[in-house]
């Protein structure tokens, strides 16, 4: 019977499989950080467990850590830290911690130290998870709970899910990023589009897409409602991955070549569900909302809500509005911006870096703007500080940051003040996400950049000196 | 995990649509490490409003939330199944969830039960009259004070799990020597140890 890549992943996973129950899918990588698991670590505790595999599991610090060089002053952030510190030492977790060298979003560390390997699973107490399938890995996030679970047993009971491919085609358009494409998607399906399946991202468009672009894209499958998002393995993984630390080495990298080559969805697989998208109709996108779907081309303007005909959905626009003080019919364009955020594990690694230096360099910050630069992990800081994006970025009047998930989720002292307009190269725009009454528009990295120094969006297509 | 057979309440309103984790719990609130008294912070901004729906009065000790698709999008967060049962509520009526806080959910005991919208929304209109709302794990229906009833159809397992308040991290280490036969024909392909 002809397989999919999901299919093929699941199968070799299954150590367990009962009439009418869930199967039991052994996790061939654990991804822990300070914020889902100090109440997993007490439940073992409690119940006398072990971590049955710490060589599977891997910690960092990212969601509480502050950006600012100096000791944590939140007490509360501290306490948490010390709890995963103390955690992993008792439990023999190996942990990357602030310092360290090797820290950062749980999400771009794992790739860039070659732990997220194609045709792995991989969990993590955090939903973006799912970002991790673009290197063909069956990835998705948990609660504390089944943390616990996966601690204690290395394995995890799943139900299989649907199956979802997005086929793409056609050519990406000068000026569209894979976040573009990715936020246009959410934009068609919705936030619930993709509930119970697993995507898999596929076309000639994604082939022809680097790691960092896959990596957003599968960043933000969750935000579509899927449980995961995966793309096949190509010379293009394959490439990332050889000589990183966790990668295999000798004879070890020709065989796993071997084994990463069957990964791949065979021609008449069949999918629950299909759909096509034309990348050539994608423009560079906005969101307006208080959800990822809620997104416009940024030539687009502010929906109005009478002309919905669906009273649930008026109202949400309705509501969605008045949060982000947005009256209908505004051109995206003339929203003028408080804040820039460029940074969280969609879009903070080196390529996007790069993008957005480009679209800054040689130029300055919008007078009324407060822009900062969060690099995703202390590997990706470091590298951009050797390519001189730091100085670009300074000299351009953004703030350079320490890494970690910073004003993505506003868990640390980086958040937006009440009212306060941001244009974020992170994932959510819920109401609050980045700090009590904020207003937050997604956005890529190019299209941030191109915003901080204009002071309001702008079409970064028609951008003076924009980087192709 | 405690069982749960059947529950008979009054039910409380919030018809919207994909409401997330970080509505239900903001973030502020993560930095805990207990896994109890999320209670008094579940939806802490929207309860600054006193319009807000949790805040009208005759939803007052509620254990049913009844509410709009996609419930519970977003983060993994599991602190916002801790704080809805934390606050009171024993099951959520929706017609769809957000997988991870569905799974979250049944770990915990917090029952969340899928039916069709124009069914949540009857119930919906029941609840609003002051009816009473019977959610019947053991006999599969979902009914009001009025005699309307609903099937609830629920994955066999979860709800076998949900009835007899099965701990999942036992159930799966009944299969220990099936784990281990797993781990010794197969390689794992990285270790973290040896970074």
């Amino acid at each position: 019977m002809p397989k999919t890549l999901f299919d093929r992943i699941w199968d070799a996973h299954v150590v367990r499989q009962a009439e009418g129950e869930p199967a039991l899918l052994y996790i061939d990588l654990h991804l822990i950080h300070e914020v889902t698991s100090a109440q997993a670590f007490e439940g073992l505790r409690l119940a006398g467990r072990q971590v049955r595999r710490p060589d599977l599991s891997l910690a960092t610090m990212d969601h509480n850590v502050p950006t600012t060089p100096g000791p944590i002053e939140d007490p509360l952030a501290k306490a948490q830290l010390e709890a995963l510190r103390s955690n992993c030492a008792e439990f023999g977790v190996p942990l990357y911690a602030t310092g360290s060298g090797r820290e950062g979003i749980v999400h771009v560390i794992g790739p860039e130290l070659g732990v997220t390997q194609p045709g792995m699973t991989i969990v993590c107490g955090d939903s973006h998870t799912s970002t991790h399938g673009a290197f063909g890995a069956l990835a998705f996030g948990i609660g504390t709970s089944e943390v616990e679970h996966v601690l204690a047993t290395q394995t995890l009971p799943r139900s299989r899910p649907k199956s979802m491919r997005i086929l793409y085609v056609g050519e990406l358009p000068f000026g569209v990023t894979p976040k573009d494409v990715i936020l246009g998607t959410i934009g068609r399906i919705g936030v619930g589009g993709a509930v119970g399946h697993v995507l898999e991202y596929a076309g000639d468009p994604i082939r022809g897409l680097s790691m960092e672009g896959r990596l957003t894209i599968c960043n933000m499958s969750i935000e579509a409602g899927a449980r995961a998002g995966m793309i096949a393995p190509d010379d293009t993984t394959f490439g990332y991955l050889e000589g990183r630390p966790g990668a295999p080495k000798g004879a070890d990298w020709e065989q796993a070549l071997d084994r990463w080559r069957e990964l791949r969805t065979d021609d008449d697989a069949m999918f629950d569900t299909e759909l096509v998208i034309d990348v050539a109709e994608l423009e560079p996108q906005v969101t307006w909302g208080t959800n990822p779907g809620m997104v416009l081309p940024v030539g687009g303007v502010v929906p109005d809500p009478t002309e919905i005909e669906d009273p649930d959905e008026r109202a949400a626009v309705e509501r969605a509005l008045v949060y982000m003080d947005l009256a209908p019919g505004v051109a995206l364009r003339d929203i003028a911006l408080d804040r820039v955020f460029i940074g969280s594990c969609t879009n903070a690694r080196i390529e996007d870096l790069r993008a957005a230096a480009g679209v800054v360099a040689g130029k300055r910050v919008s007078p009324h703007v407060r822009a900062m630069v969060v690099p995703g992990s202390a590997v990706v800081k470091r590298q951009a500080e050797d390519e001189g994006l730091d100085r670009v970025f300074e000299s351009a009047g953004f703030e350079w940051r320490q890494a970690g998930c910073s004003m993505c989720l506003g868990m640390n002292p980086d958040v937006l003040s009440p009212g306060e307009r941001c244009a974020s190269t992170s994932n959510r725009n819920f109401e609050g996400r980045q700090g009590r009454g904020g207003r937050t528009h997604l956005v890529s990295p190019v299209m941030a950049a191109a915003a901080a120094i204009a002071g309001h969006f702008v079409d970064v297509r028609d951008w003076d000196g924009v980087a192709a | 995990m405690k069982e749960f057979r059947s529950l008979t309440s009054g039910a409380a309103v919030l018809d919207r649509p994909d409401i997330d984790t970080d509505q239900i719990i903001p973030k502020q609130f993560l930095k805990r490490i207990e896994r109890t008294g999320y209670g008094e912070f579940l939806f802490f901004d929207w309860r600054q409003d006193p319009d807000f729906e949790l805040n009208r009065p005759g939803w007052d000790g509620a254990r049913i939330l009844l509410t709009g698709p996609n419930f519970g999008c977003g983060s993994s967060r599991e602190h916002a199944a801790w704080s809805l049962q934390d606050y009171g509520f024993d099951v959520v009526i929706a017609p769809s969830f957000g997988d991870i806080f569905f799974t979250n959910s049944v770990q915990i005991g917090l029952v969340p039960v899928v039916l069709p919208q124009p069914q949540v929304k009857a119930l919906m209109e029941s609840a609003r009259t002051g009816l009473e709302i019977t959610v019947d794990l053991e006999n599969e229906t979902v009914g009001d004070a009025s005699g309307r009833s609903f099937p609830l159809e629920m994955d066999p397992f979860v709800r076998h799990c949900l009835l007899n308040g099965l701990d999942s991290i036992a159930l799966t280490l009944q299969s220990e020597a099936e784990i281990g036969a797993f781990e010794a024909r197969t390689t794992q392909p990285v270790s973290t140890a040896a970074l």
